[in-house]
């Protein structure tokens, strides 16, 4: 038969493979991270935990909205401790499923009210708000809400990337502020205004940058990182609108902690850290994002997140995105 | 001619009536359980969601995308089978200039994976993208569109087109050259005994390669999305995305298998019209058809898909890392990352390979409604969607070997259960070889079990031990969501890292593993083909 050798070959391979990996199981009993935020953003902020607490962390990077079917479909055998979501949403799934333990009160109060979850399971680590990039090479008169950029004078000059996320939870977030019909509405003025469609936010700013378009519609932080790419002279500037409007929204990515998990100490030990300064100067400082914990200050270049007076909107309840998607898909925003 | 037909046929027939060995049975039963568990999954779940799981079956919607995924399959087919039939062709049997490198590069792409080729065309072919600047400087302003339907084919096809490269090659190197000597000394004309000779051999080859490329292409989501064409895929995914409705995904995968099995229904119809052509006995070398004046235009052709299917997300890495530093957290990643990949894709090759052995064998020597089922079930795994299967997986593991939960063993063998019937298919036509006359004749030469194994049965089936074997690494290289999801935590591979680079639009820390992980897939492919280990 020829399973002989192969069967040797096989389970020497499978040996192989798993070498170093039984053995290290049960060492140390690692904290257990499943992140939908990437490691290039936050592996460091991780790793510097482990760091200052000495306890192991094992993450699991993949999808935020793919991690949340994961939870539930684990339930309470899950071997995950904690959930670092992307955006509340998924949050707001995992909770809703019961899976999600009560956080203690101090590191609730760590955050500006509106940037936890009214239930206190789960609590916003970092911000990002919507906003809009716009040239420097001219001068330009930005109107004082993004649901002006309908008005002719803009015809031609806007970029935006309707396939987009943040993009269509901004859309979403318009349909429960203002209603369907506003959104709707919006949606096609501006398609009436001939948006160039980038594929991403970066290749947005960079078309302003390149001249293309004039303004775009993107998350803040995008411009912060080219122009750590490109230096200071780089020919775009953003702006952030005022008086809770929508344009503004801001997003945050947030943590909770397992209902399930064995060592609820270390998770909360984790949560805290990522509200320690520590943790929030990381974020502003290498991700640009908003630092939600009072007293740490954002980039300079950045107003102060209290001061952008977001729209008031329970964040995870921007879960529609379906409708959004069907939304623009309708009035022809994307294909 | 129709004398070799009767006699293989009546062979068969003989060897059909014995029952197969029972250990034989009982590994091909323990396989067939395995891919039943992503069915059992999918039909508790959607049953779990009560009537609201059906709700989304029912949308107007749902009939579009229906239409649309058919489309896209359908139009895979043709697109992968017209690249992939002249490639192959052109690479073994013609005087093409350098062919054994094409070789390799009509094979290489394989490891490419699609969002990656995706993500490179749209990069280079959207509007204001580098290829779109460069062709509008050279006067061609009308650039068609990337995005969409067209897009997709083009996209899909070009990543699937080596499936059908490589069943061809392996069915042209089965191809005896006296049967279409004997054709045309018979008075059949060069067309005609082509149609006698060749076609009925190259069909079954070609038609399980472009079934591959087509259920990869139905199942996919990567390349889809970036692409915007929607399907029942990236329905599937939404789902999940933007509802977390886990029993509405469910009852849309069903339907996608459905729509899976059919197409596996009429290929088969297809196949069974030419199954029996099979050639064995001593082959000779066939000899190489001399491309005369075609052998520019050959050369154009070959030269221009590589360009697409490899160049273009080549010069897309090395733009992304011209494009930044590397900081060399990344390279030691990478290095880290590409032990974990390799073992991974050996693993589950290996695997795959002593899997797949037994279930050829049982289809190829006892075909019936049980082999065909068995058979039909490898496709139902391969056709599955990546979440939905490894949710299926993640299920399973927790309830019935919690232990192996989030283990690189359950990694692996979930791997090798959704690329299993790439090896199985590869192992095919060799096992129609193997025919029990030939191992009888060594035996009654005097050769015990094992003499047989080693002078008959392990050369007649090497080449589709190999063939089946590198298959299913190149894919398990560049699996993502079955490794983003079950892999163990603090587990990382290349296209993990890749991945979580792209996403964030670091792309000079993407390139690394990237460009790592189409040299691993270039090397192995090259140091097949020179040893002859893949025909050349």
């Amino acid at each position: 038969m020829p399973r002989t050798p192969f069967a040797a070959a096989a389970l020497a391979s499978m040996l192989l493979v798993t070498g170093g990996n039984v053995a290290g199981q049960d060492a140390d009993d690692p904290l257990t991270v499943y992140s939908g935020r990437s490691e290039s953003l936050v592996g460091p902020v991780i790793d510097a935990f482990t760091e200052a607490s000495g306890v192991p962390v094992e993450v699991k990077y993949a999808d935020t909205a793919e991690l949340a079917a994961i939870l539930l479909e684990e339930g309470d055998r899950s071997p995950a401790d904690v959930f670092f979501a992307q955006d509340a949403g998924a949050l707001g799934a995992v909770a809703d499923a019961g899976l999600l333990a009560e956080l203690s009160a101090a590191n609730l109060a760590r955050v500006p009210a509106g940037f936890n979850d009214p239930d206190g399971q789960w609590v916003g680590v970092s911000g990002r708000a919507r906003t809009v990039a716009y040239t420097t090479t001219e001068a330009l008169e930005l109107p004082d809400s993004i649901l002006d950029f309908t008005d002719p004078a803009w015809s031609g000059r806007i970029g935006w990337a309707p396939a987009n996320g943040s993009f269509q939870s901004f859309v979403t977030a318009l349909r429960v502020l203002e209603g369907e019909d506003v959104a709707r509405a919006w949606l096609e003025g501006i398609l009436a205004n001939d948006p160039v469609d980038y594929p991403a936010n970066t290749a947005a700013v960079e078309g302003v940058a390149a001249g293309e378009v004039d303004v775009a519609f993107v998350n803040h932080y995008y411009l912060l990182r080219l122009i750590a790419e490109h230096g200071e002279d780089y020919p775009v500037a953003q702006r952030f609108f005022s008086d809770g409007d929508v344009g503004s929204l801001v997003n945050v990515a947030g943590v909770g902690v397992l209902r399930s998990s064995d060592q609820p100490e270390a998770a909360s030990a984790f949560v805290e850290y990522l509200l320690s300064e520590d943790a929030q100067r990381y974020f502003s400082d290498s991700t640009y994002e908003f630092p939600l914990l009072e007293g740490v200050e954002a980039d300079p270049r950045l107003p102060l997140v209290e001061s952008i007076e977001a729209p008031d909107v329970d964040l995870s309840a921007l879960a529609d995105l379906q409708g959004t998607v069907e939304l623009l898909r309708e009035v022809g925003a994307i294909d | 001619m129709s004398t070799s037909i009767a006699n293989l046929s009546v062979g068969r027939r003989i060897a059909g009536r014995a029952r197969p060995p029972w250990p034989l049975l009982l590994l091909a039963a323990l396989v067939t359980l395995a891919t039943l568990i992503p069915l059992v999954y999918l039909a508790l779940r959607a049953f779990d969601g009560g009537l609201d799981a059906l709700a989304p079956l029912f949308r107007a919607r749902t009939l579009e995308l229906v239409i649309s995924t058919l489309a896209l399959g359908l139009a895979v087919v043709v697109g992968s089978v017209s690249l992939g039939l002249p490639l192959a062709w052109l690479t073994m049997r013609t005087d093409l200039p350098a062919r054994r490198a094409w070789s390799v590069l009509a094979i290489a792409p394989l490891a490419v994976p699609s969002y990656l080729l995706a993500f490179a065309f749209v990069g280079a072919f959207a509007p204001r993208g580098w290829m779109t600047a460069t062709l509008e400087s050279l006067g061609w302003t009308q650039v068609p569109s990337v995005y969409g339907f067209a897009g997709a084919v083009l996209v899909l096809s070009l990543a699937t087109m080596p499936y059908v490269v490589i069943a061809t090659r392996a069915a042209l190197a089965r191809l005896d050259p006296a049967t279409e000597e004997a054709a045309r000394s018979l008075g059949d004309g060069p067309w005609q005994a082509v149609r006698i000779a060749v076609v009925p051999v190259l069909m079954p080859a070609v038609g399980a390669g472009a079934l591959l490329a087509c259920l990869y292409a139905i199942a996919d989501f990567g390349a889809v999305s970036i692409l915007r064409y929607d399907t029942l895929a990236t329905a599937i995914y939404s789902q999940y995305r933007f509802s977390f409705d886990r029993s509405g995904a469910a009852s849309l995968a069903i339907l996608l298998l459905g729509l899976a099995l059919l197409l596996v229904w009429a290929e088969g119809r297809v196949r069974r019209r030419a199954a029996l052509a099979t050639p064995h006995g001593r082959r000779r070398v066939s000899r190489t058809v001399p491309l005369g004046h075609w052998r520019w235009p050959a050369l154009a052709f070959v030269g221009l898909v590589v360009l697409l299917a490899l160049g273009v997300p080549v010069l897309t890495i090395g733009q992304w890392l011209a494009g930044g530093t590397v900081e060399t957290r990344a390279l030691t990643e990478s290095l880290e990352a590409l032990r974990n990949s390799l073992l991974i894709a050996a693993g589950a090759a290996v695997l795959a390979v002593i899997l797949a052995t037994p279930m050829a064998w049982l289809v190829a020597r006892y075909p019936g409604p049980g082999a065909s089922l068995v058979e039909r079930l490898l496709y139902a795994t391969y056709a599955i969607p990546g979440i939905s299967l490894a949710l299926a997986f993640v299920t399973f593991t927790l309830n019935a070997a919690p232990l192996l939960y989030q283990t690189i063993f359950a990694l692996v063998l979930a791997i090798t259960l959704r690329y299993l019937v790439q090896a199985a298919g590869a192992l095919r036509g060799p096992m129609l070889q193997l025919s029990p006359r030939t191992v009888e004749a060594a035996r009654s030469l005097g050769e015990g079990t094992l003499g047989v194994l080693r002078s008959v049965t392990l050369p007649l089936l090497r080449p589709g031990l190999v063939a089946g074997g590198m298959l299913v690494m190149l894919s398990a290289l560049k699996e993502l969501p079955l490794t983003l999801l079950l892999a163990p935590p603090g587990t990382s591979t290349l296209v993990t890292e890749l991945w979580d680079a792209a996403r964030e639009a670091f792309y000079a820390q993407a390139a690394v593993p990237a460009a790592v992980l189409l040299a691993v897939s270039f090397a192995s492919v090259a140091l097949l083909i020179r040893r002859g280990e893949v025909e050349a």
